[in-house]
């Protein structure tokens, strides 16, 4: 049982991730019609922004804030993916909008890409990050399991960025520009709304997501250039079952992969796991083709 | 599709038919002024290409995108591998399956002792999953870039599940080390010139049979489907059963691929049917020209001839190729290989166009405005949006 609780948990902190990047995946999806196969390369650069962050901070400040290092590395990693993202919402993915299955394989060629960049700057091998000293610690909890900082630290990083997102999306003025041009584009734009502008921002915030995504899997594990990739079929499946443009679909389907997976391979196999988890969505959109929770329309062709 | 563009299409039909003998019989004639090296690189190349042919009736002709044709060409070349090692273990284990400690045989190995079996298997297996996750997806009307993503997932957890079970699939190793095929030696140059004809009977037999359900009442729907998908539904026709078949019709294709696959180059492993070769099938569709099955033939070989030359030359540079293609191709040549005769055609209009822009500008405007981002993209011939003016 204690077993069981630890992998539950460690399910919680995988989907803690996959949360932080399908949330991008399925804003972006639901207002611009673009599937992006490199959010998984945007999850990667994060990462190893943390990775350089990290070995400049240890080379040039004293050793005794070493920890704060971290929180350095989120805003790097935020600034730096969501810099990227923009760069190539810029460049490219603007001439895709609407044409998303185009925009799927032009987005798998950008992965190519970055994937290859980031091997040819810092190699092929896996590097690692130290997490800072005060995550280093499990926690016991009513003296059944451990729950290792780290893990926990990723879940109060989640529902945060969550939360800020969520208080963006239904608070600000930005945000209410960007759910209308995702109900009505035409509509949004005649009334006002700068719909390329919500565009560019949308991308780019959710790119930065991604990025702090990534600053979270190097507690989990050393990091390799092709670490993205990993996660982009769960992200994706997150927001196949979630649903698209709404923040509560990615929760649920951050919830049902992240967890789902881990208890699948506890009662079965590790093999096993990915081909349960595969089974559960499909029968999940028997029921509910466009996600658990979608933005109802009437429309046929959407 | 009115009348117009039927008779074009009709016209257009016969250059390709003669493109294909070009293609076929430069294939025929390989093993004279080839070296048996290159040989074996085509033959496998011939594998690609029957998989790319399936690719092309669901992709380019039915307008779905099936990121997972890795998972049929696998089954197929699993089924064929497992008879091979049966073959090669002479009633033993397999060596593989002593390293991991099986004592017994596992019961669906059994089978695989029988060569007609396999050769049903290598069909049936492909078709009857196609048919399960084809019903199951296309009857409850998941399409789109759902159905895309489900299709990766599904590539992406048979890789897994192949990983993972050593005991029974040789883990990430794969099924390798054969010795003789139906009983004849895989090694000796008369049986791989055996099967490089083989694979090109195949080829040809595919090509003919796609042109012929292309031509069909059949291959109507299947364009309709892809274009209205809608008003095929209103017009009393069930979609899902026409992509139900087609799908079912690819995965045949890519299984028989597989199973050619196999014994031409000594090895299948999960490598070979995970999501990035499940994907780069789909490119060669594009880069040769979807929905013109010449086309995808042309675009399997040359982006794998391309593969072997740059990869043996830079071996850094392919992926960064590869990436730049699937950029290029989609971005500014979406009719692919098979459009270049059109480009000079193309770059009269765009001169053309160049020098009325001044109007053209205001229309731009407005057409951007009105674009309909939640439109499902339609596969079209023509080049849409602002990437294919260009």
């Amino acid at each position: 049982m204690d077993l069981f609780l630890m992998q539950l948990f460690n399910g919680l902190s995988v989907s803690s991730i996959l949360l932080l990047a399908a949330l991008g995946l399925a804003i972006t999806f639901g207002l611009m019609g673009i599937i992006n196969m490199a959010h998984g390369e945007f999850i990667m650069i994060g990462a190893y922004t943390a990775y350089v962050v990290q070995n400049i901070w240890k080379a040039v400040m004293p050793e005794n804030i070493f920890d704060a290092y971290f929180f350095a590395a989120m805003l790097a990693a935020f600034i730096v993916t969501a810099a990227v993202g923009l760069i190539l919402e810029r460049l490219i993915i603007r001439h895709l909008y609407g044409r998303a299955i185009d925009s799927l394989l032009v987005t798998w060629g950008i992965s190519l890409a970055l994937q290859q960049t980031v091997r040819s700057i810092f190699g092929p091998t896996n590097v690692s990050v130290s997490a800072p000293a005060f995550l280093d610690k499990n926690i016991q909890v009513m003296g059944m399991f451990a729950m290792s900082g780290k893990r926990l630290f990723i879940l109060v990083m989640a529902a945060v960025s969550c939360l800020l997102i969520a208080v963006f999306m239904y608070k600000t003025k930005q945000g209410r520009n960007i759910r209308a041009a995702m109900q009505n584009r035409e509509m949004a734009a005649s009334l006002g709304v700068n719909t390329a502008k919500c565009d560019m921002l949308t991308f780019a915030i959710g790119s930065g997501f991604a990025g702090i995504a990534g600053c979270a899997i190097t507690f989990l594990g050393p990091i390799g250039p092709t670490i993205g990739q990993s996660y982009i079929v769960d992200a994706f499946m997150t927001v196949v079952v979630g649903g698209v443009g709404r923040i509560i679909g990615s929760i649920t389907g951050a919830a049902i992969i992240g967890v789902g997976g881990p208890t699948f391979e506890f009662f079965t196999s590790a093999s096993l796991g990915k081909v349960m988890i595969f089974i559960v969505v499909i029968i999940i959109l028997q029921f509910r083709p466009k996600g658990i929770f979608s933005i109802r329309s009437r429309a046929l062709d959407d | 599709m009115d009348l117009k563009n039927l008779t074009v299409r009709g016209h257009r039909l016969t250059g390709k038919n003669i493109l294909a003998m070009l293609i076929f019989l430069f294939l025929a004639t390989a093993p004279i002024y080839m070296s048996s090296f290159r040989v074996n690189m085509l033959g496998k190349y011939m594998c690609f290409a029957l998989v790319a042919l399936g690719i092309d009736m669901i992709w380019g002709y039915t307008g779905i995108l099936s990121l997972g044709h890795g998972v049929y060409f696998g089954l197929g070349a699993y089924c064929m591998a497992m008879h091979l090692k049966l073959e090669a273990s002479n009633g033993e284990l397999p060596d593989f399956m002593a390293w991991s400690a099986v004592e017994k045989l596992p019961a669906f190995w059994a089978p695989f002792h029988s060569s007609v079996f396999t050769i049903c298997a290598v069909v049936l297996i492909p078709v009857i999953f196609a048919a399960i996750i084809g019903s199951l997806t296309f009857l409850n009307r998941i399409r789109g870039v759902f159905f895309c993503i489900l299709s990766q997932a599904l590539s992406y957890a048979l890789a897994t599940f192949m990983i993972g079970r050593q005991e029974y699939f040789g883990g990430s190793n794969g099924l390798t080390s054969f010795t003789t095929i139906f009983g004849f030696s895989v090694n000796s140059p008369t049986t791989k010139m055996v099967l490089f004809y083989f694979t090109l009977v195949f080829l040809i037999g595919a090509f003919a049979l796609c042109t012929k359900i292309v031509n069909s009442r059949v291959g109507r729907v299947l364009i309709a489907v892809r274009d209205a998908e809608n008003r095929v539904r209103f017009t009393g026709y069930s979609p899902a059963v026409y992509k139900v078949f087609v799908y079912c019709l690819s995965a045949a294709l890519a299984g028989i691929a597989g199973a050619l696959y196999v014994p031409q180059v000594g090895i299948i492993s999960p490598t070979d049917i995970n999501i990035a070769p499940s994907t780069e099938m789909v490119i060669w569709v594009a880069v040769g020209g979807k929905a013109t099955l010449v086309g995808s033939i042309l675009g399997a070989l040359v982006v794998n001839f391309t593969k072997s030359i740059v990869s043996e030359q830079f071996p850094d540079i392919w992926q960064f190729f590869i990436g730049a293609l699937f950029i290029a191709v989609i971005l500014f040549f979406p009719g692919g290989l098979i459009s270049i005769k059109d480009l000079p055609a193309k770059v009269i209009g765009i001169i053309r166009k160049k020098s009325s822009k001044a109007d053209a500008a205001d229309t731009a405007a407005v057409n951007a405005d009105a674009r309909e981002p939640k439109k499902d993209p339609k596969v079209s011939r023509t080049p849409v949006g602002k990437g294919g003016s260009v």
